[in-house]
């Protein structure tokens, strides 16, 4: 690992201060620490925004849920508003990691956390070093994007909470030292273009301050399924996150693409025919370009959505 | 009162669960630096550069050794398989497959030395290579035969041709790694002429003497001891590079040197098994009774070294049929040499045997116990021989009985619960039993204790409590009174923790040591060593039995498939201590779990590198993945071995992978004949 310099910052201004250049902002460490002992993040300073006084869990006045964005996602998942409104939302947190990093780990963290790709974390590519070519393309792809992939990559984006909150339309909250800012979860992942160096539309610096949940989408007909290769601890290979509010649908898919995935298509397909759930998935999905190794992935998201979707209905 | 039968915890389990246990990596020494080793990135080429001025002056660092300044070794040294080049490290610029160790970076600390290895500047002259394995690869050949050689028994074709049902299938496994817990880890010092080393592997004396011979050292300049191993599977079976570049690195500085592998490192550059491509062809008449058994499996291996993946094992021994014919075939390949993993050949072969007598019931129309039961033989059906004892039939019967297995409706695809579907499966499976030479020596101590010596390993297996029991009841005496003394090379010759011949091996000379200690009178010291009397064990077919029973749900709709139940029977000969025999086959039906549902290394295609050498992309059954498991033991006694020991460290894994493969397709009514049975093979 490179050596870096550590500071705990005092307050949200002190860490946006110090957290221009090479800098880097510490909450769990449990993908940053990771990546720099593997040598893929090489910080030259670490700002420790833990103990930043950004966690916990409010209501809004306009309903929202106000999750600070170093609540851990064990008490995001535990808490009982969250539960009882979003379930869903817990469900996907706890189907992730284990209980020990769930402890640890943080929302922001969590929506920032770097892809799985088993070529990115062992040498150059793409995503790394733009020009540097996608290995996975050609090579092991098994577990990679079937929506929305460009050649220049096709890597998948890993969390689970951010399906569950990509359904329920939530809003990242933001701080730099121009001022606050606001994204909605279905514009913070840019499309992979040729540039998949590009990860978020963050402005650069910008300090994650909370993550908001709309009150018109609480949901609790809402659940996340998520199929992995073993019964615990593993990350998705397709998941969904799916909510009966009044009169809509809500659909999103993790595993395929480089961001979660709204299912749009789906989603007006079912105002128009509702219960058509076959056929909603298969209209979403002819969107689809798998990959010789991973048109499964095809198959699976189609039938998840469809069984998903038929237990849920209300 | 005996010691033997009695169910102890581990002696040294406290130790280990306070963290006062030390592994190799956790001595303290004096003085020491640490060494980070640096791997091949391309598959096959030459070294053109290793640029170590840019890291000579880096924080720490004490020096760089590569091919051009390592110290020569002997390319005679090797193992069981002949000269091994495996262990020719840093010799040459040549480049045998990607993980290759190419340079051993020494500083003060080992975030020093990591730290000048992960920029140490290596340039390479790319050549073709070769990592894709196929049965009919035009480099295959057949493979050494000093065990598991061909054999041809009555004449094959005419009674498949005779048979009224054929079973004629491939069965595919893939490449798979040990994965102990415990990364291997090696420290060496001199002391004065004397190399003196704590190292992580699974028999102190047979790595001493293969250290020796590579840096052509008379034996007694070598010690290795080893005191407690965090798992071994098979990985830490051979002198492994922890322990030849912390050897090198020792000479070179005049200090001890520690190295301890990455994980990604233990992956690449140790072992694993090797992927497997199995045709079978199983005739049978209307009633079940087999005519012909033709196994031919092919494997991978390295140029470097010779190996034998002995998958046809059990196809020798296993039933009762006129003709069986077996060719196993060895393909060089640009890989990493593979070597031994729990449950060798067996676990593969088995895979493939019990996979193809499911379908021939199926296309019998017989129950697949019964189909076993009919198959029973009288006697070797390859070699002749009687069997020392063999209790296949018991394990079949009792685990049916105790798995309900006589309700079962053996038309597949009929149990549901809601989405889904559920199955059960069973195969029956032998291990090769026997012993190896061994020394050891017993000391009658004034104070009425007993001083046991043997250069024996404990993996984490109970080895020293097991020993332990068999040392009090050869010597009368209660096991306070036993002092056992093991993993170190200097304690005289010893078989490894290998191949399920450890505790027979070592039981075997403890006993005799305390036969002739008897004839003394029970005084003084006596040092024995058993190669004249194994030499006296008549022929006979020894073997441990077991027979395994799955029960399985299958998500056709996202292809998961759990298992929800295990049930193993073991025939392992007398069991020394319950507690550790049932945790040993446990944990091998587990190994087996995890071989039938997740293990798998993946290649680029194109790089031909092991891209998920981690354990994030190489899956292991988690504990999620594992239901409650039943296991017990069948009576048995080996009467050809002292105490009645067969040997329980590998049956566990042999065996399980068909059982859940067959339980699958009872579940879906399609046949999984490639492992791991991941979920895009399941999903409908
Ligand atoms: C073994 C393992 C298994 C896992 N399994 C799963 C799984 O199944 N599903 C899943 O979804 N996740 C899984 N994870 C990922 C885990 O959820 C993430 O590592 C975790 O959520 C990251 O949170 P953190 O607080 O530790 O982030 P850190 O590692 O501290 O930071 C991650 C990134 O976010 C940045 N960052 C952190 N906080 C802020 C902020 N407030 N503003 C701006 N930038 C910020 C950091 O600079 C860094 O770049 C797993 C992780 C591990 C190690
Ligand atoms: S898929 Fe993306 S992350 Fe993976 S190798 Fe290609 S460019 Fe890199």
């Amino acid at each position: 690992m490179k050596e870096f310099a550590y500071q705990r910052a005092a307050d949200i201004r002190d860490a946006l201060i110090a957290g221009g250049g090479g800098a880097r902002y510490l909450a769990g460490g449990t993908n940053l620490v990771d990546l720099m002992k593997e040598g893929v993040e090489a910080p030259t300073r670490l700002i420790d925004v833990r103990r930043l006084p950004l966690d916990g869990i409010s209501e809004a006045a306009d309903g929202a849920l106000v999750i600070g964005a170093t609540t851990t996602n064990s008490d995001l998942a535990a808490h009982p508003e969250v539960r009882r409104r979003y379930p869903a939302l817990s469900q996907a947190v706890l189907a992730g990691a284990s209980g020990q990093l769930r402890n640890m780990a943080t929302v922001g963290g969590n929506l920032l956390q770097r892809t799985r790709c088993a070529y990115f974390a062992a040498q150059e590519c793409n995503k790394r070093v733009p020009g540097t070519g996608c290995p996975a393309i050609a090579g092991a792809h098994h577990n990679h994007a079937i929506l929305g992939w460009t050649r220049s990559c096709v890597a998948t984006h890993a969390s689970d909470m951010a399906v569950a909150l990509t359904a329920f339309d939530a809003i990242v909250r933001y701080e730099t030292l121009d001022g606050a800012g606001e994204i909605p979860l279905s514009e913070f992942y840019p499309p992979v273009g040729d540039t998949p160096h590009v990860e978020t539309a963050l402005p650069p610096g910008a300090l994650i301050t909370a993550v908001v949940l709309p009150g018109a989408a609480a949901s609790p007909r809402s659940r996340y399924r998520k199929v992995r290769e073993r019964a615990s601890y593993a990350f998705a290979t397709v998941s969904i996150a799916a909510a009966f509010t009044e009169g809509s649908v809500r659909i999103a898919l993790g595993g395929v693409a480089s961001r979660p995935w709204r299912c749009r298509t789906a989603e007006a397909f079912l105002l128009d025919s509702p219960g058509s759930f076959r056929a909603a998935a298969e209209a979403e999905l002819s969107a689809a370009e798998p990959l010789p190794g991973n048109g499964y992935k095809v198959t699976l998201a189609r039938n998840l959505i469809e069984t998903v979707l038929k237990e849920l209905q209300p | 009162m005996n010691a033997v039968g009695v169910a102890q915890p581990r002696i040294e389990g406290p130790a280990k669960v306070t963290g006062a246990a030390r592994y190799a990596a956790d001595v303290p020494i004096e003085g020491l630096a640490f060494g980070a080793v640096v791997l091949a990135t391309v598959t096959r080429g030459r070294i053109r550069d290793i640029d170590v001025d840019a890291v000579r002056n880096m924080p720490g660092v004490l020096g760089v050794i590569d091919h051009r300044n390592a110290p020569r070794l002997n390319p005679k040294a090797g193992g069981f398989f002949g000269p091994d080049g495996q262990l020719q490290l840093l010799q040459d610029e040549m480049i045998p497959f990607a993980g290759r160790p190419v340079a051993l970076v020494v500083a003060e600390t080992l975030e020093q030395a990591q730290a000048a290895a992960h920029v140490l500047p290596v340039t390479y002259d790319e050549e073709p290579h070769d990592t894709n394995f196929t049965a009919d690869h035009p480099a295959g050949r057949p493979a050494m035969t000093i065990f598991d050689e061909p054999v041809d028994v009555g004449d094959v074709e005419a009674e498949l041709a005779a048979s009224s049902v054929v079973v004629e299938e491939r069965y595919r496994t893939p490449e798979e790694y040990h994965s102990a817990m415990e990364p291997h880890s090696a420290t060496v010092w001199w002391d004065g002429e004397r190399l003196e080393a704590i190292d992580s592997n699974q028999g102190p004396f047979v790595i001493a003497a293969t250290l020796a011979t590579l840096f052509s050292l008379s034996l007694e300049k070598v010690r290795i001891r080893t005191e407690h191993v965090g798992g071994g599977f098979g990985s830490k079976g051979l002198c492994g590079p922890q322990l030849i570049l912390a050897a090198m690195a020792a000479h070179r500085f005049g200090r001890p040197v520690r190295v301890t592998l990455t994980r990604t490192q233990v992956f690449l550059t140790t072992a694993m098994r090797p992927a497997t491509d199995q045709l079978i062809r199983i005739g049978a008449d209307a009633d079940g009774r087999l005519r012909a058994i033709w196994h031919e499996p092919a494997f991978e291996i390295s140029p470097l070294v010779e190996y034998i993946e002995g998958c046809t094992e059990l196809t020798k021994t296993l039933y009762a049929a006129r003709a069986i014919r077996t060719r196993l075939t060895a393909v060089p390949l640009d890989i990493l040499p593979p070597y031994s993993m729990r449950g060798p050949g067996a676990a593969p072969g088995s895979f493939a045997l019990e996979s193809a007598m499911d379908e021939l019931a199926e296309r019998l129309g017989i129950d697949p116990l019964e189909l076993r039961l009919r198959n029973e033989p009288a006697a070797g059906p390859v070699s002749g021989l009687p069997f020392s004892s063999r209790n296949l039939v018991e394990c079949l019967r009792e685990g049916a009985h105790r798995f309900g297995w006589g309700t079962r409706d053996h038309r597949p695809r009929l149990r549901r619960e809601g989405s889904l579907l559920v199955g059960t499966g069973l195969a029956a499976t032998s291990f090769s039993a026997g012993a190896f030479p061994s020394s050891a020596t017993i000391t009658a101590e004034a104070d009425g204790t007993f001083t046991v010596a043997i250069g024996a390993t404990d993996l984490g297996t109970g080895a020293r409590t097991a020993l332990t029991a068999i040392a009090a009841d050869a010597l009368e005496a209660g096991t306070e009174r036993i002092r056992l003394r093991i993993s170190d090379s200097d304690l005289g010759p010893a078989w490894s923790a290998g191949g399920s011949r450890g505790t027979t091996s070592w039981a075997w000379a403890i006993t005799e040591a305390a036969e002739k200690l008897r004839g003394q009178e029970w005084r003084g010291t006596v040092t024995i060593d058993t190669t004249q009397s194994l030499g006296g064990l008549p022929g006979r077919e020894r073997h441990a039995y077991s027979a395994v029973f799955a029960e399985v749900t299958a998500d056709p709709a996202t292809g998961e498939v759990r298992v929800r139940r295990l049930l193993g029977m073991f025939a392992v000969g007398r069991v020394v201590n319950p507690l550790l025999a049932r945790s040993q086959v446990i944990g091998g039906m587990i190994g087996g779990l995890s071989m039938a549902l997740h293990e798998e290394g993946v290649r680029d295609p194109v790089s031909g590198r092991h891209v998920n050498a981690d354990f994030a992309g190489y899956h292991i059954a988690a504990h999620a993945d594992v239901p409650d498991i039943e296991a017990d033991f069948v009576p048995d006694h080996e009467p050809g071995i002292p105490v009645g020991v067969k040997g329980a460290g590998e049956i566990g894994n042999v065996g399980t992978a068909a059982a859940i493969a067959n339980a699958v397709w009872h579940a879906t009514g399609v046949r999984q004949r490639s492992l791991p049975i991941r979920l895009d093979r399941v999903l409908e």
